[in-house]
Formats: structure tokens, C-alpha cells, sequence
């Protein structure tokens, strides 16, 4: 017998496998481009964005970029507990720094402090914010080096693949979902925004 | 075997690195005025120094202390002559206590950068540490009239 619960999952199913072929089908594109030496395609590259805009907004990395002053916390985002402000340098204030409980590393266990030897926010003087931004911001945002800490599109590229704190996202500790996308596909949707002009959605 | 500082002396403790320094600092130490209150850096019952800055060593291992200085509520001062101390006497701060050599240790930090905090200040640096008798307002009292008792220069 069919239940509501499972005509819901069932559709949640056919939703996951159009949205996953879709997917495949932007990935089979972009490599054709490549491979053939076609130009540019914008669609293809607004398309990855699109991707690469779902794990930005995910609470892994969503969480460290608020609009407001104090990190976020769980999957549905909600403002850090304890009252933790961001601080001038991000990494909180006088007795409520970061690593007055986080430490270098994710503790065992769930709810307590995860960590990273760089675990902070972004600074006073650039936000970086992620929360909240639509798809179309926040392209614009990340690409432009006035609000990205002076990155070329290459160096983007470079701080999504090897930086210590992002990597933090896809090693978070009990307790934590991951990113819809791995770190791995995440950056090769990043590298077929850039090669495809780093479009923008609207 | 981990090599640190406590309250300025050299100890040698014999523990696995991933121990907790407050367990450290109670069982092996003997420094029982460290507080453990949720083992999870929640309430700020345990908060200690390290080199000057506010930790919850419920969480910390000690191995993050190995060749660092440590301060516990037993090393504020040695005769109760921190304008903290004093002024935590004078208003007659705790309540049931458990919770305040964490507040006092806290506010110490602060005190430290900040010599005349506003209230914000104080919101922003004290709100990790939870008072379950609600003493709050006498504590804010208080780091103000251990700033007074300062005259506004740094607290150590």
C-alpha cells in the first residue's frame, strides 16, 4: 500500500534522479567543450555554478559565513550559542575567541567543538558573506577581487581544492552532513565555471 | 610526558596527549578550584589561561599545553589581591559558587584587554560562561568595580 510518507519519498526520488542526470548531462557537456576546443559556453558555466553554489550554501561553509557578526551553528543555521561575536580579525573577542574552545582538530563525539588550526570567520574588514546571498550574488561576489581577498579566478580555484579550513567542510566531525557535492567534484564544477568564462546567473 | 607551567611552576604530568588539561589540572595537580561543569565547552565552569588567553579545559588535551604557561583561579593571586578577587569579595558575587572560578577567570582575560569595559564588552566576553543561580548582574557589577579598584590599568 502507498503511503503519503512514501509517494512523498518516491517523488523526492524522481526529483534527486532528474536533478542527478541533469547534472551528468552538464558534465558530459562541459568536457565535450573541452575536449573539442569549442568556446566558452555560458550556459555550461552557469549551470556548474549552480552547483558549486549548492555546497557554498550548505551549512558547512554557509555557517562560517554569516551576514551578521556571529557564526552559525547545525544544519539549520542558526546563530552560534554563547553569544560568539566575529571580532576585527574573525577570530572573536577577549575572552570568547575561537580556540577558547575550539581546538586543531574535531573533537570525538557528538555537539562538541569541531576545529582546524585556522578555525575562524571571516574578518571585520571583509565578510565574505555567504548566507543569504542568491546564486547570481553570490558569483559576482566570489569572483570579484575587491570582496574575494584579492583572488584571481585560478587562485579561487586553488583556495576550494587546498585550503586547510575549506577541506575542513568535507572532514567535519561526528554529528556534521557533508557538502552535497565531494571537495573533488566540487572542484571540478568550479574548474567548468572558469573555463566556461565564469558566467553568472542572473 | 607532558612539560608545561602552572601558576608559574614546572610540572611534569605522566597522561595519554588526548587527556583533558582540566583532568590534569584536578586528578594529577590537585587543583581542584577548576570547575568541570559539562565536559563539552558549553557552561565555562573549567575556564583557565593559556598564555594569557581563556580556555575550556574540559575540551583542551593536554597536549596543547606542553611547554606553555597555564594560569588556574589558585594562581590569580596568592593572597587574594587581584582587583577581581577583591571585588568579587566586596559584592558578594557567588551564590552557590560552582560556576565563578570560571566567571573570575574569564573576566581576568578581559580585564586584561580591555582595562574599562563597557557593558557590551562584558556581554561578548562573559555570555560562554553560564551562571545557573543567575548572578549575572553582579558579576558585570563586579568587573566594573574591579576596573575602579584598577584604576583602569590592565588586569593580570
Amino acid at each position: 500500500m502507498s503511503t503519503p510518507i512514501s509517494r512523498r519519498s518516491q517523488r523526492l526520488q524522481g526529483g534527486l534522479a532528474i536533478f542527478g542526470s541533469a547534472a551528468i548531462l552538464t558534465l558530459l557537456a562541459c568536457s565535450l567543450a573541452a575536449q573539442t576546443g569549442a568556446k566558452p559556453d555560458a550556459t555550461a558555466s552557469r549551470a556548474s555554478f549552480l552547483q558549486v553554489y549548492r555546497v557554498l550554501t550548505s551549512p558547512r561553509c554557509q555557517n562560517c559565513h554569516p551576514a551578521g557578526n556571529a557564526p552559525l551553528q547545525g544544519d539549520d543555521s542558526h546563530v552560534h550559542l554563547q553569544n560568539v561575536t566575529r571580532g576585527a580579525d574573525g577570530h572573536g573577542v577577549t575572552a570568547m575567541r575561537c580556540d577558547t574552545c575550539h581546538q586543531a582538530a574535531n573533537l570525538p563525539g557528538a555537539h562538541l567543538p569541531p576545529g582546524s588550526p585556522k578555525w575562524s570567520l571571516p574578518s571585520q574588514g571583509l565578510k565574505m558573506v555567504f548566507a543569504g546571498r542568491s546564486p547570481g550574488e553570490l558569483c559576482r561576489q566570489i569572483k570579484d577581487p575587491k570582496q574575494n581577498g584579492g583572488r584571481s579566478l585560478e587562485k579561487l580555484l586553488d583556495h576550494v581544492a587546498n585550503d586547510d579550513l575549506v577541506g575542513w567542510g568535507w572532514n567535519p566531525g561526528d554529528g556534521r552532513t557533508l557538502p552535497p557535492l565531494s571537495r573533488t567534484d566540487t572542484v571540478e564544477q568550479m574548474r567548468m565555471w572558469i573555463n566556461g568564462g565564469a558566467a553568472c546567473p542572473e | 610526558m607532558t612539560n608545561f607551567f602552572v601558576n608559574g611552576k614546572a610540572v611534569q604530568v605522566d597522561a595519554d596527549p588526548s587527556t583533558p588539561l582540566l583532568w590534569v589540572l584536578r586528578e594529577s595537580l590537585g587543583l581542584t578550584g577548576t570547575k568541570f561543569g559539562c565536559g563539552m565547552a558549553l557552561c565555562g565552569a573549567c575556564t583557565v589561561h593559556l598564555e594569557g588567553k581563556a580556555i575550556r579545559s574540559c575540551v583542551a588535551p593536554v597536549s596543547r599545553v606542553e611547554g606553555k604557561h597555564v594560569t588556574t583561579i589558585e594562581g590569580l593571586s596568592a593572597d587574594l589581591t587581584h582587583p577581581l578577587q577583591k571585588a568579587w569579595i566586596e559584592l558578594d558575587v557567588p551564590q552557590c559558587g560552582y560556576c565563578q572560578s570560571g566567571q573570575i577567570m574569564s573576566a581576568a582575560v578581559l580585564l586584561a584587554e580591555i582595562p574599562r569595559p563597557t557593558d557590551k564588552d562584558i556581554d561578548e566576553a562573559m555570555s560562554g560562561n553560564i551562571c545557573r543561580c543567575g548572578t549575572y548582574p553582579r558579576i558585570r557589577q563586579a568587573i566594573h568595580r574591579a576596573a575602579d579598584l584598577n584604576d583602569g590599568r590592565r588586569a593580570r
